[in-house]
Protein backbone atom coordinates (compact mmCIF):
# COMPACT_ATOMS: atom_id res chain seq x y z
CA UNK A 1 0.00 0.00 0.00
CA UNK A 2 1.91 2.98 -1.24
CA UNK A 3 0.60 6.50 -1.50
CA UNK A 4 -1.11 8.80 0.89
CA UNK A 5 -4.69 8.23 -0.17
CA UNK A 6 -4.60 4.43 0.29
CA UNK A 7 -2.77 4.90 3.61
CA UNK A 8 -5.47 7.24 4.86
CA UNK A 9 -8.14 4.86 3.64
CA UNK A 10 -6.35 1.96 5.34
CA UNK A 11 -6.22 3.69 8.72
CA UNK A 12 -9.88 4.68 8.45
CA UNK A 13 -10.92 1.13 7.61
CA UNK A 14 -8.64 -0.39 10.26
CA UNK A 15 -10.15 1.95 12.85
CA UNK A 16 -13.65 0.96 11.75
CA UNK A 17 -12.81 -2.75 11.94
CA UNK A 18 -11.13 -2.57 15.35
CA UNK A 19 -13.79 -0.30 16.79
CA UNK A 20 -16.44 -2.69 15.49
CA UNK A 21 -14.66 -5.68 16.99
CA UNK A 22 -14.26 -3.88 20.31
CA UNK A 23 -17.94 -3.00 20.20
CA UNK A 24 -18.85 -6.66 19.73
CA UNK A 25 -16.86 -7.65 22.81
CA UNK A 26 -17.51 -4.71 25.10
CA UNK A 27 -21.03 -3.54 24.30
CA UNK A 28 -23.52 -4.08 27.09
CA UNK A 29 -26.33 -4.94 24.74
CA UNK A 30 -26.62 -7.90 22.42
CA UNK A 31 -28.23 -5.96 19.57
CA UNK A 32 -25.52 -3.31 19.67
CA UNK A 33 -22.93 -6.10 19.58
CA UNK A 34 -24.60 -7.44 16.46
CA UNK A 35 -24.52 -4.03 14.79
CA UNK A 36 -20.85 -3.65 15.78
CA UNK A 37 -20.15 -7.01 14.12
CA UNK A 38 -21.66 -5.55 10.98
CA UNK A 39 -19.27 -2.57 11.17
CA UNK A 40 -16.26 -4.86 11.69
CA UNK A 41 -17.18 -7.07 8.72
CA UNK A 42 -17.77 -4.02 6.56
CA UNK A 43 -14.33 -2.64 7.46
CA UNK A 44 -12.80 -5.97 6.48
CA UNK A 45 -14.50 -5.78 3.08
CA UNK A 46 -12.94 -2.34 2.64
CA UNK A 47 -9.49 -3.69 3.49
CA UNK A 48 -9.88 -6.47 0.92
CA UNK A 49 -10.80 -3.83 -1.64
CA UNK A 50 -7.70 -1.86 -0.68
CA UNK A 51 -5.55 -4.98 -1.22
CA UNK A 52 -6.95 -5.16 -4.79
CA UNK A 53 -8.78 -8.41 -4.02
CA UNK A 54 -11.90 -7.23 -5.82
CA UNK A 55 -13.83 -10.50 -5.78
CA UNK A 56 -12.95 -11.18 -2.13
CA UNK A 57 -14.17 -7.72 -1.11
CA UNK A 58 -17.49 -8.07 -2.89
CA UNK A 59 -18.03 -11.63 -1.66
CA UNK A 60 -17.26 -10.48 1.89
CA UNK A 61 -19.89 -7.77 1.40
CA UNK A 62 -22.40 -10.19 -0.10
CA UNK A 63 -21.96 -13.12 2.28
CA UNK A 64 -20.89 -11.61 5.58
CA UNK A 65 -22.33 -8.09 5.54
CA UNK A 66 -25.51 -8.77 3.57
CA UNK A 67 -26.11 -12.35 4.70
CA UNK A 68 -24.51 -13.49 7.94
CA UNK A 69 -24.72 -10.17 9.76
CA UNK A 70 -28.39 -9.72 8.79
CA UNK A 71 -29.17 -13.27 9.93
CA UNK A 72 -27.35 -12.66 13.24
CA UNK A 73 -29.36 -9.46 13.74
CA UNK A 74 -32.51 -11.29 12.84
CA UNK A 75 -31.84 -14.09 15.31
CA UNK A 76 -30.82 -11.69 18.07
CA UNK A 77 -33.96 -9.60 17.64
CA UNK A 78 -36.20 -12.67 17.76
CA UNK A 79 -34.59 -13.91 20.98
CA UNK A 80 -36.90 -13.51 23.94
CA UNK A 81 -35.89 -11.20 26.76
CA UNK A 82 -33.41 -9.36 24.57
CA UNK A 83 -34.47 -5.99 25.95
CA UNK A 84 -32.66 -6.28 29.29
CA UNK A 85 -29.76 -3.93 28.79
CA UNK A 86 -26.53 -4.95 30.52
CA UNK A 87 -27.61 -8.36 31.71
CA UNK A 88 -27.65 -10.28 28.47
CA UNK A 89 -24.03 -9.74 27.48
CA UNK A 90 -22.06 -10.49 30.66
CA UNK A 91 -18.32 -11.23 30.65
CA UNK A 92 -17.30 -14.73 31.69
CA UNK A 93 -13.85 -15.67 33.00
CA UNK A 94 -11.77 -12.67 31.88
CA UNK A 95 -8.45 -14.39 32.73
CA UNK A 96 -9.16 -17.39 30.51
CA UNK A 97 -10.28 -15.04 27.77
CA UNK A 98 -7.06 -13.06 28.05
CA UNK A 99 -5.00 -16.28 27.77
CA UNK A 100 -6.89 -17.31 24.62
CA UNK A 101 -6.43 -13.82 23.20
CA UNK A 102 -2.65 -13.95 23.78
CA UNK A 103 -2.42 -17.48 22.38
CA UNK A 104 -4.04 -16.28 19.13
CA UNK A 105 -2.62 -12.78 18.95
CA UNK A 106 1.10 -13.57 19.35
CA UNK A 107 1.34 -16.06 16.44
CA UNK A 108 -0.93 -13.84 14.33
CA UNK A 109 1.21 -10.76 14.92
CA UNK A 110 4.38 -12.80 14.32
CA UNK A 111 3.01 -13.91 10.97
CA UNK A 112 1.83 -10.43 10.10
CA UNK A 113 5.26 -8.86 10.65
CA UNK A 114 7.06 -11.58 8.70
CA UNK A 115 4.77 -11.48 5.65
CA UNK A 116 5.68 -9.07 2.85
CA UNK A 117 2.56 -6.91 2.78
CA UNK A 118 1.68 -4.25 0.28
CA UNK A 119 0.62 -4.14 -3.34
CA UNK A 120 3.08 -2.24 -5.50
CA UNK A 121 1.16 -1.99 -8.76
CA UNK A 122 -2.53 -2.24 -9.58
CA UNK A 123 -3.37 -5.92 -9.82
CA UNK A 124 -5.42 -7.49 -12.59
CA UNK A 125 -9.07 -8.37 -12.00
CA UNK A 126 -9.19 -11.63 -10.08
CA UNK A 127 -12.66 -12.90 -11.09
CA UNK A 128 -11.68 -14.84 -14.21
CA UNK A 129 -8.58 -16.55 -12.69
CA UNK A 130 -10.54 -17.56 -9.58
CA UNK A 131 -13.35 -18.94 -11.71
CA UNK A 132 -10.90 -20.87 -13.89
CA UNK A 133 -9.15 -22.28 -10.82
CA UNK A 134 -12.41 -23.32 -9.14
CA UNK A 135 -13.71 -25.12 -12.21
CA UNK A 136 -10.31 -26.39 -13.37
CA UNK A 137 -7.58 -27.34 -10.97
CA UNK A 138 -9.67 -27.23 -7.78
CA UNK A 139 -12.89 -28.65 -9.15
CA UNK A 140 -12.83 -31.69 -6.84
CA UNK A 141 -12.41 -29.75 -3.53
CA UNK A 142 -15.00 -27.26 -4.80
CA UNK A 143 -17.55 -30.00 -5.43
CA UNK A 144 -16.72 -31.75 -2.14
CA UNK A 145 -17.37 -28.50 -0.28
CA UNK A 146 -20.69 -28.06 -2.11
CA UNK A 147 -21.77 -31.57 -1.13
CA UNK A 148 -20.74 -30.89 2.46
CA UNK A 149 -22.79 -27.68 2.51
CA UNK A 150 -25.75 -29.49 0.96
CA UNK A 151 -25.51 -32.16 3.66
CA UNK A 152 -25.42 -29.44 6.33
CA UNK A 153 -28.48 -27.83 4.75
CA UNK A 154 -30.45 -31.07 4.68
CA UNK A 155 -29.36 -31.80 8.26
CA UNK A 156 -30.48 -28.36 9.41
CA UNK A 157 -33.89 -28.81 7.79
CA UNK A 158 -34.20 -32.22 9.41
CA UNK A 159 -33.28 -30.85 12.84
CA UNK A 160 -35.67 -27.93 12.49
CA UNK A 161 -38.54 -30.26 11.60
CA UNK A 162 -37.98 -32.34 14.73
CA UNK A 163 -37.99 -36.13 15.03
CA UNK A 164 -41.11 -38.16 14.42
CA UNK A 165 -41.28 -41.54 16.10
CA UNK A 166 -44.31 -42.68 14.17
CA UNK A 167 -44.45 -41.70 10.51
CA UNK A 168 -48.26 -41.80 10.67
CA UNK A 169 -48.28 -39.24 13.48
CA UNK A 170 -49.53 -35.82 12.45
CA UNK A 171 -46.95 -33.05 12.79
CA UNK A 172 -49.40 -30.73 14.52
CA UNK A 173 -49.61 -33.03 17.54
CA UNK A 174 -45.92 -32.73 18.32
CA UNK A 175 -46.16 -29.38 19.99
CA UNK A 176 -48.21 -30.75 22.88
CA UNK B 1 -12.71 8.32 -14.92
CA UNK B 2 -12.54 9.83 -11.42
CA UNK B 3 -8.85 8.94 -11.10
CA UNK B 4 -8.16 10.72 -14.39
CA UNK B 5 -9.94 13.88 -13.28
CA UNK B 6 -8.04 13.82 -9.98
CA UNK B 7 -4.69 13.55 -11.81
CA UNK B 8 -5.61 16.39 -14.18
CA UNK B 9 -6.62 18.51 -11.20
CA UNK B 10 -3.33 17.79 -9.44
CA UNK B 11 -1.18 18.77 -12.41
CA UNK B 12 -3.32 21.83 -13.05
CA UNK B 13 -2.97 23.06 -9.47
CA UNK B 14 0.74 22.16 -9.61
CA UNK B 15 0.69 20.15 -6.37
CA UNK B 16 3.77 18.04 -5.61
CA UNK B 17 3.94 14.24 -5.36
CA UNK B 18 1.96 11.85 -3.23
CA UNK B 19 0.90 14.28 -0.53
CA UNK B 20 -0.39 16.63 -3.19
CA UNK B 21 -2.60 13.85 -4.53
CA UNK B 22 -4.70 13.71 -1.36
CA UNK B 23 -6.51 16.97 -1.84
CA UNK B 24 -7.54 16.51 -5.49
CA UNK B 25 -8.58 12.91 -4.75
CA UNK B 26 -10.75 14.01 -1.83
CA UNK B 27 -12.15 16.90 -3.88
CA UNK B 28 -13.06 14.62 -6.77
CA UNK B 29 -14.66 12.09 -4.44
CA UNK B 30 -16.69 14.83 -2.75
CA UNK B 31 -17.59 16.31 -6.12
CA UNK B 32 -18.76 12.97 -7.47
CA UNK B 33 -20.80 12.28 -4.35
CA UNK B 34 -22.34 15.74 -4.60
CA UNK B 35 -23.15 15.19 -8.28
CA UNK B 36 -24.85 11.87 -7.50
CA UNK B 37 -26.71 13.53 -4.64
CA UNK B 38 -27.96 16.38 -6.81
CA UNK B 39 -29.02 13.89 -9.45
CA UNK B 40 -30.98 11.92 -6.85
CA UNK B 41 -32.61 15.09 -5.57
CA UNK B 42 -33.68 16.12 -9.06
CA UNK B 43 -34.90 12.61 -9.78
CA UNK B 44 -36.51 11.53 -6.51
CA UNK B 45 -38.29 14.86 -5.95
CA UNK B 46 -40.18 15.17 -9.24
CA UNK B 47 -40.84 11.43 -9.27
CA UNK B 48 -42.82 11.74 -6.05
CA UNK B 49 -45.01 14.29 -7.84
CA UNK B 50 -45.21 12.13 -10.95
CA UNK B 51 -46.17 9.10 -8.87
CA UNK B 52 -48.90 11.03 -7.06
CA UNK B 53 -50.31 12.39 -10.31
CA UNK B 54 -50.39 8.90 -11.87
CA UNK B 55 -51.97 7.59 -8.67
CA UNK B 56 -54.56 10.34 -8.87
CA UNK B 57 -55.43 9.53 -12.47
CA UNK B 58 -55.65 5.79 -11.69
CA UNK B 59 -58.05 6.57 -8.84
CA UNK B 60 -60.13 9.08 -10.86
CA UNK B 61 -59.03 12.04 -8.81
CA UNK B 62 -56.67 14.89 -9.61
CA UNK B 63 -53.66 14.61 -7.31
CA UNK B 64 -51.37 17.48 -6.31
CA UNK B 65 -51.82 20.35 -8.79
CA UNK B 66 -51.58 23.49 -6.63
CA UNK B 67 -47.86 24.31 -6.38
CA UNK B 68 -46.58 25.53 -9.72
CA UNK B 69 -48.05 24.62 -13.12
CA UNK B 70 -49.88 21.28 -12.71
CA UNK B 71 -48.24 20.97 -9.30
CA UNK B 72 -44.73 20.20 -10.58
CA UNK B 73 -43.16 22.06 -7.67
CA UNK B 74 -45.04 20.07 -5.06
CA UNK B 75 -41.86 18.19 -4.09
CA UNK B 76 -40.10 21.46 -3.22
CA UNK B 77 -42.96 22.36 -0.89
CA UNK B 78 -42.81 18.91 0.69
CA UNK B 79 -39.05 19.19 1.15
CA UNK B 80 -39.30 22.63 2.71
CA UNK B 81 -41.99 21.38 5.07
CA UNK B 82 -39.76 18.52 6.17
CA UNK B 83 -36.84 20.90 6.75
CA UNK B 84 -38.94 22.98 9.10
CA UNK B 85 -40.34 20.07 11.10
CA UNK B 86 -39.00 19.25 14.53
CA UNK B 87 -36.56 16.34 14.69
CA UNK B 88 -38.17 14.16 17.33
CA UNK B 89 -36.30 11.32 19.04
CA UNK B 90 -38.58 9.13 21.18
CA UNK B 91 -37.51 9.06 24.84
CA UNK B 92 -37.42 5.26 24.92
CA UNK B 93 -35.53 4.90 21.63
CA UNK B 94 -32.04 3.43 21.40
CA UNK B 95 -30.63 6.87 20.67
CA UNK B 96 -27.41 6.23 18.70
CA UNK B 97 -28.99 3.51 16.55
CA UNK B 98 -32.10 5.62 15.96
CA UNK B 99 -30.04 8.62 14.88
CA UNK B 100 -27.66 6.67 12.65
CA UNK B 101 -30.13 4.41 10.82
CA UNK B 102 -31.35 6.90 8.15
CA UNK B 103 -27.77 7.62 7.09
CA UNK B 104 -26.92 3.93 6.76
CA UNK B 105 -30.07 3.41 4.70
CA UNK B 106 -29.28 6.36 2.48
CA UNK B 107 -25.57 5.48 2.28
CA UNK B 108 -26.33 1.95 1.12
CA UNK B 109 -28.44 3.43 -1.63
CA UNK B 110 -25.90 6.12 -2.62
CA UNK B 111 -23.16 3.49 -2.86
CA UNK B 112 -24.92 1.88 -5.83
CA UNK B 113 -24.12 4.98 -7.89
CA UNK B 114 -20.45 3.97 -7.92
CA UNK B 115 -21.04 1.45 -10.69
CA UNK B 116 -24.24 2.61 -12.45
CA UNK B 117 -23.38 3.67 -16.01
CA UNK B 118 -25.38 6.70 -17.10
CA UNK B 119 -23.85 6.90 -20.54
CA UNK B 120 -21.06 5.66 -22.78
CA UNK B 121 -18.35 7.01 -20.48
CA UNK B 122 -20.51 8.53 -17.74
CA UNK B 123 -19.69 6.16 -14.90
CA UNK B 124 -17.82 6.77 -11.64
CA UNK B 125 -15.81 3.59 -11.95
CA UNK B 126 -16.27 0.48 -14.04
CA UNK B 127 -15.51 -2.23 -11.47
CA UNK B 128 -14.68 -5.65 -12.87
CA UNK B 129 -17.19 -7.05 -10.34
CA UNK B 130 -19.73 -4.25 -10.81
CA UNK B 131 -22.92 -6.30 -10.94
CA UNK B 132 -21.94 -8.37 -7.91
CA UNK B 133 -21.05 -5.18 -6.04
CA UNK B 134 -24.47 -3.72 -6.83
CA UNK B 135 -26.20 -6.83 -5.46
CA UNK B 136 -23.95 -6.89 -2.38
CA UNK B 137 -24.07 -3.23 -1.41
CA UNK B 138 -27.86 -3.30 -1.13
CA UNK B 139 -27.26 -5.38 2.01
CA UNK B 140 -26.43 -2.11 3.77
CA UNK B 141 -30.02 -1.02 3.23
CA UNK B 142 -31.36 -4.04 5.13
CA UNK B 143 -29.08 -3.32 8.06
CA UNK B 144 -30.29 0.29 8.01
CA UNK B 145 -33.91 -0.87 8.06
CA UNK B 146 -33.24 -3.30 10.93
CA UNK B 147 -31.41 -0.55 12.81
CA UNK B 148 -34.33 1.85 12.36
CA UNK B 149 -36.83 -0.82 13.34
CA UNK B 150 -34.95 -1.76 16.48
CA UNK B 151 -33.79 1.73 17.44
CA UNK B 152 -37.31 3.18 17.36
CA UNK B 153 -38.37 0.91 20.24
CA UNK B 154 -41.80 0.62 18.73
CA UNK B 155 -43.53 -2.65 17.97
CA UNK B 156 -44.78 -1.52 14.56
CA UNK B 157 -41.32 -0.36 13.63
CA UNK B 158 -39.75 -3.62 14.79
CA UNK B 159 -42.32 -5.67 12.86
CA UNK B 160 -41.63 -3.58 9.78
CA UNK B 161 -37.88 -3.99 10.14
CA UNK B 162 -38.04 -7.75 10.60
CA UNK B 163 -40.52 -8.21 7.76
CA UNK B 164 -38.30 -6.14 5.53
CA UNK B 165 -35.19 -8.15 6.44
CA UNK B 166 -36.99 -11.45 5.82
CA UNK B 167 -38.26 -10.17 2.49
CA UNK B 168 -34.89 -8.82 1.36
CA UNK B 169 -32.98 -11.95 2.33
CA UNK B 170 -35.52 -14.10 0.45
CA UNK B 171 -35.81 -12.01 -2.70
CA UNK B 172 -32.07 -11.56 -3.02
CA UNK B 173 -31.92 -15.15 -4.30
CA UNK B 174 -34.21 -14.87 -7.35
CA UNK B 175 -32.76 -11.43 -8.04
CA UNK B 176 -29.19 -12.74 -8.03
CA UNK B 177 -30.06 -15.82 -10.09
CA UNK B 178 -31.93 -13.87 -12.74
CA UNK B 179 -28.97 -11.50 -13.04
CA UNK B 180 -26.72 -14.58 -13.22
CA UNK B 181 -28.53 -15.35 -16.48
CA UNK B 182 -27.36 -11.95 -17.76
CA UNK B 183 -23.80 -12.73 -16.68
CA UNK B 184 -23.96 -16.13 -18.37
CA UNK B 185 -25.18 -14.58 -21.61
CA UNK B 186 -22.60 -11.77 -21.66
CA UNK B 187 -19.65 -13.44 -19.93
CA UNK B 188 -18.75 -10.44 -17.75
CA UNK B 189 -19.61 -8.94 -14.38
CA UNK B 190 -18.69 -5.39 -15.34
CA UNK B 191 -21.66 -3.10 -15.93
CA UNK B 192 -20.11 -1.45 -19.00
CA UNK B 193 -19.10 -4.87 -20.29
CA UNK B 194 -22.71 -6.05 -20.05
CA UNK B 195 -23.93 -2.98 -21.94
CA UNK B 196 -21.25 -3.38 -24.61
CA UNK B 197 -22.17 -7.04 -25.11
CA UNK B 198 -25.59 -5.84 -26.30
CA UNK B 199 -26.52 -3.51 -29.14
CA UNK B 200 -28.63 -0.44 -29.79
CA UNK B 201 -31.52 -2.09 -31.65
CA UNK B 202 -34.17 -3.99 -29.68
CA UNK B 203 -33.28 -7.34 -31.29
CA UNK B 204 -29.73 -6.89 -30.00
CA UNK B 205 -30.90 -6.44 -26.41
CA UNK B 206 -30.59 -9.30 -23.97
CA UNK B 207 -34.33 -9.01 -23.29
CA UNK B 208 -35.10 -10.24 -26.81
CA UNK B 209 -32.11 -12.57 -27.14
CA UNK B 210 -34.21 -15.64 -26.33
CA UNK B 211 -37.52 -16.35 -24.61
CA UNK B 212 -35.80 -17.51 -21.40
CA UNK B 213 -33.98 -14.20 -20.91
CA UNK B 214 -37.29 -12.49 -21.68
CA UNK B 215 -38.81 -14.35 -18.73
CA UNK B 216 -35.78 -13.66 -16.54
CA UNK B 217 -36.37 -9.93 -17.01
CA UNK B 218 -39.71 -10.19 -15.26
CA UNK B 219 -38.31 -12.36 -12.46
CA UNK B 220 -35.53 -9.84 -11.97
CA UNK B 221 -37.88 -6.85 -12.04
CA UNK B 222 -40.33 -8.42 -9.58
CA UNK B 223 -37.49 -9.33 -7.22
CA UNK B 224 -36.09 -5.78 -7.46
CA UNK B 225 -39.50 -4.32 -6.61
CA UNK B 226 -39.65 -6.63 -3.58
CA UNK B 227 -36.14 -5.64 -2.52
CA UNK B 228 -37.15 -2.00 -2.62
CA UNK B 229 -40.35 -2.66 -0.61
CA UNK B 230 -42.57 -1.36 -3.37
CA UNK B 231 -46.16 -2.43 -3.80
CA UNK B 232 -47.21 -5.24 -4.24
CA UNK B 233 -44.40 -6.11 -1.83
CA UNK B 234 -44.72 -3.17 0.60
CA UNK B 235 -45.48 -5.29 3.66
CA UNK B 236 -42.70 -3.68 5.73
CA UNK B 237 -44.52 -0.35 5.45
CA UNK B 238 -48.11 -1.48 5.01
CA UNK B 239 -49.95 1.61 6.23
CA UNK B 240 -53.09 -0.26 7.17
CA UNK B 241 -51.29 -2.83 9.34
CA UNK B 242 -48.05 -1.28 10.57
CA UNK B 243 -48.83 2.46 10.30
CA UNK B 244 -45.60 3.11 8.39
CA UNK B 245 -43.33 0.25 9.40
CA UNK B 246 -39.73 0.91 10.23
CA UNK B 247 -39.88 4.69 9.78
CA UNK B 248 -43.01 5.30 11.85
CA UNK B 249 -41.10 7.16 14.60
CA UNK B 250 -39.10 9.41 12.28
CA UNK B 251 -39.96 13.01 11.52
CA UNK B 252 -38.51 15.94 9.64
CA UNK B 253 -35.29 15.47 7.71
CA UNK B 254 -34.60 11.98 9.07
CA UNK B 255 -37.90 10.82 7.62
CA UNK B 256 -36.98 12.53 4.39
CA UNK B 257 -33.76 10.49 4.09
CA UNK B 258 -35.86 7.33 4.00
CA UNK B 259 -38.25 8.75 1.42
CA UNK B 260 -35.37 10.11 -0.61
CA UNK B 261 -33.68 6.73 -0.81
CA UNK B 262 -36.92 4.93 -1.49
CA UNK B 263 -37.86 7.00 -4.52
CA UNK B 264 -34.28 7.31 -5.64
CA UNK B 265 -34.11 3.53 -5.54
CA UNK B 266 -36.66 3.47 -8.35
CA UNK B 267 -33.90 4.85 -10.53
CA UNK B 268 -31.51 2.10 -9.38
CA UNK B 269 -34.10 -0.61 -10.14
CA UNK B 270 -34.85 0.88 -13.54
CA UNK B 271 -31.18 1.35 -14.45
CA UNK B 272 -30.26 -2.16 -13.33
CA UNK B 273 -32.99 -3.58 -15.58
CA UNK B 274 -31.94 -1.23 -18.40
CA UNK B 275 -28.28 -2.23 -18.14
CA UNK B 276 -29.00 -5.92 -17.77
CA UNK B 277 -31.72 -6.42 -20.34
CA UNK B 278 -32.53 -3.29 -22.38
CA UNK B 279 -29.14 -2.51 -23.89
CA UNK B 280 -28.21 0.26 -21.46
CA UNK B 281 -27.04 3.46 -23.15
CA UNK B 282 -26.42 1.89 -26.58
CA UNK B 283 -27.62 4.27 -29.31
CA UNK B 284 -29.39 2.41 -32.17
CA UNK B 285 -27.20 2.30 -35.25
CA UNK B 286 -24.05 3.59 -33.52
CA UNK B 287 -21.29 1.17 -32.55
CA UNK B 288 -19.67 1.96 -29.16
CA UNK B 289 -16.25 2.08 -30.89
CA UNK B 290 -17.40 5.20 -32.78
CA UNK B 291 -18.09 6.88 -29.43
CA UNK B 292 -14.73 5.75 -28.02
CA UNK B 293 -12.80 7.22 -30.95
CA UNK B 294 -14.60 10.57 -31.10
CA UNK B 295 -12.99 13.65 -29.53
CA UNK B 296 -13.96 17.12 -28.36
CA UNK B 297 -17.53 18.24 -28.90
CA UNK B 298 -18.48 15.09 -30.76
CA UNK B 299 -17.45 13.08 -27.70
CA UNK B 300 -19.54 15.27 -25.41
CA UNK B 301 -22.47 15.05 -27.81
CA UNK B 302 -22.34 11.26 -27.89
CA UNK B 303 -22.23 11.21 -24.08
CA UNK B 304 -25.31 13.42 -23.88
CA UNK B 305 -27.15 11.35 -26.49
CA UNK B 306 -26.28 8.07 -24.77
CA UNK B 307 -27.47 9.51 -21.47
CA UNK B 308 -30.76 10.54 -23.09
CA UNK B 309 -31.24 7.02 -24.47
CA UNK B 310 -30.48 5.53 -21.06
CA UNK B 311 -32.73 7.97 -19.19
CA UNK B 312 -35.55 7.36 -21.69
CA UNK B 313 -35.47 3.60 -21.17
CA UNK B 314 -35.13 3.95 -17.41
CA UNK B 315 -38.04 6.43 -17.23
CA UNK B 316 -40.30 4.00 -19.09
CA UNK B 317 -39.48 1.35 -16.48
CA UNK B 318 -40.11 3.86 -13.67
CA UNK B 319 -43.54 4.57 -15.16
CA UNK B 320 -44.15 0.81 -15.36
CA UNK B 321 -43.22 0.41 -11.67
CA UNK B 322 -45.51 3.31 -10.70
CA UNK B 323 -48.43 1.84 -12.63
CA UNK B 324 -47.86 -1.56 -11.00
CA UNK B 325 -47.90 0.11 -7.62
CA UNK B 326 -51.30 1.69 -8.12
CA UNK B 327 -52.82 -1.32 -9.84
CA UNK B 328 -51.95 -4.38 -7.76
CA UNK B 329 -53.04 -4.94 -4.15
CA UNK B 330 -50.53 -5.77 -1.42
CA UNK B 331 -49.66 -9.43 -0.82
CA UNK B 332 -50.10 -11.14 2.53
CA UNK B 333 -46.96 -12.24 4.37
CA UNK B 334 -47.41 -15.92 3.51
CA UNK B 335 -48.25 -15.05 -0.10
CA UNK B 336 -45.11 -12.95 -0.30
CA UNK B 337 -43.02 -15.93 0.83
CA UNK B 338 -44.88 -18.30 -1.53
CA UNK B 339 -44.29 -16.00 -4.51
CA UNK B 340 -40.58 -15.98 -3.70
CA UNK B 341 -39.79 -19.57 -2.74
CA UNK B 342 -42.35 -21.52 -4.76
CA UNK B 343 -42.38 -19.50 -7.96
CA UNK B 344 -39.55 -17.02 -8.40
CA UNK B 345 -36.68 -19.13 -7.02
CA UNK B 346 -37.43 -22.25 -9.13
CA UNK B 347 -38.14 -20.08 -12.17
CA UNK B 348 -34.86 -18.22 -11.74
CA UNK B 349 -32.90 -21.45 -11.21
CA UNK B 350 -34.42 -23.19 -14.24
CA UNK B 351 -34.18 -20.02 -16.31
CA UNK B 352 -30.50 -19.42 -15.64
CA UNK B 353 -29.71 -23.09 -16.31
CA UNK B 354 -31.69 -22.89 -19.56
CA UNK B 355 -29.87 -19.70 -20.59
CA UNK B 356 -26.57 -21.49 -19.97
CA UNK B 357 -27.64 -24.34 -22.26
CA UNK B 358 -28.85 -21.95 -24.97
CA UNK B 359 -25.66 -19.87 -24.81
CA UNK B 360 -23.56 -23.02 -25.05
CA UNK B 361 -25.53 -24.64 -27.89
CA UNK B 362 -26.74 -21.75 -30.06
CA UNK B 363 -23.94 -19.71 -31.64
CA UNK B 364 -24.65 -16.02 -32.15
CA UNK B 365 -25.86 -15.22 -35.66
CA UNK B 366 -27.00 -18.75 -36.50
CA UNK B 367 -30.54 -19.30 -37.89
CA UNK B 368 -31.69 -20.78 -34.56
CA UNK B 369 -30.41 -17.66 -32.80
CA UNK B 370 -32.38 -15.41 -35.15
CA UNK B 371 -35.45 -17.60 -34.72
CA UNK B 372 -35.23 -17.29 -30.90
CA UNK B 373 -34.78 -13.52 -31.20
CA UNK B 374 -37.79 -13.26 -33.51
CA UNK B 375 -39.92 -15.32 -31.13
CA UNK B 376 -39.02 -13.23 -28.09
CA UNK B 377 -39.38 -9.98 -30.03
CA UNK B 378 -42.85 -11.06 -31.13
CA UNK B 379 -43.67 -12.02 -27.55
CA UNK B 380 -42.46 -8.62 -26.33
CA UNK B 381 -44.37 -6.68 -28.98
CA UNK B 382 -47.56 -8.59 -28.22
CA UNK B 383 -47.12 -7.91 -24.48
CA UNK B 384 -46.44 -4.20 -25.01
CA UNK B 385 -49.45 -3.80 -27.34
CA UNK B 386 -51.71 -5.68 -24.93
CA UNK B 387 -50.44 -3.54 -22.03
CA UNK B 388 -50.96 -0.25 -23.86
CA UNK B 389 -54.43 -1.30 -25.05
CA UNK B 390 -55.45 -2.32 -21.54
CA UNK B 391 -54.13 0.93 -20.07
CA UNK B 392 -55.89 2.95 -22.80
CA UNK B 393 -59.18 1.13 -22.21
CA UNK B 394 -58.94 1.82 -18.48
CA UNK B 395 -58.10 5.46 -19.25
CA UNK B 396 -61.05 5.91 -21.57
CA UNK B 397 -63.48 4.12 -19.27
CA UNK B 398 -63.37 6.80 -16.58
CA UNK B 399 -62.55 9.83 -18.69
CA UNK B 400 -66.04 11.27 -18.29
CA UNK B 401 -66.12 11.26 -14.45
CA UNK B 402 -62.58 12.68 -14.48
CA UNK B 403 -63.64 15.48 -16.84
CA UNK B 404 -66.43 16.42 -14.45
CA UNK B 405 -63.78 17.40 -11.91
CA UNK B 406 -62.77 20.31 -14.16
CA UNK B 407 -64.12 23.73 -13.31
CA UNK B 408 -64.97 22.74 -9.73
CA UNK B 409 -63.99 25.01 -6.90
CA UNK B 410 -60.42 23.89 -6.19
CA UNK B 411 -60.44 25.07 -2.62
CA UNK B 412 -59.45 22.35 -0.20
CA UNK B 413 -61.31 20.70 1.46
CA UNK B 414 -64.01 20.35 -1.15
CA UNK B 415 -67.50 21.07 0.16
CA UNK B 416 -68.98 18.22 -1.77
CA UNK B 417 -67.26 15.60 -3.87
CA UNK B 418 -68.49 15.70 -7.49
Amino acid sequence: MTGTVPTLAFWGLALLTIAGAAGVALSGHMVRSAFSLFAALFGMAGIYALLQADLMAVVQLLVYVGGISVLVLFAVMLTSGIGRVGTDNPSHRPIGGLLVLLAVLIPALGLAFRMPLGIESPADPTVAPIGDALLGRFVLPFEVVSVLLLAALVGAVNLARGWRRDPEERPSEEGR
Amino acid sequence: MLRLIAQRLQSWLNLPGETGAVLPALAVMLGAALLAFVFIAFFAGPVTWWERRVAGRVMSRIGPNRVGPQGVLQWLADGLKSFLKEDIVPAAADRPLFLFAPYLFFGGYMATFVVLPFGAHLVATDLSVGLLYLIAISGLVVVGILMAGWGSNNKWALFGGIRSAAQLVSYEIPSAFSLLAVVLATGTLSMQGIVRAQGGWPWEWLLFRNPLLFGMFFVSFAASLAENNRTPFDLPEGESELVAGYHVEYSGMRFLWFMFAEWGNLWVIASLATVGFLGGWQIPGVRPEVIDQSTGWAFAGWQALSFLVFAGKASMLVLFAIQIRWTLPRLRVDQMMIVCWKYLVPLALLGSAGVLVLVALVPEGSPVDWFLRAVSLGLGLWLIIAYVRKARAAYLADREPYRRLEGKDPWYPPYRLP
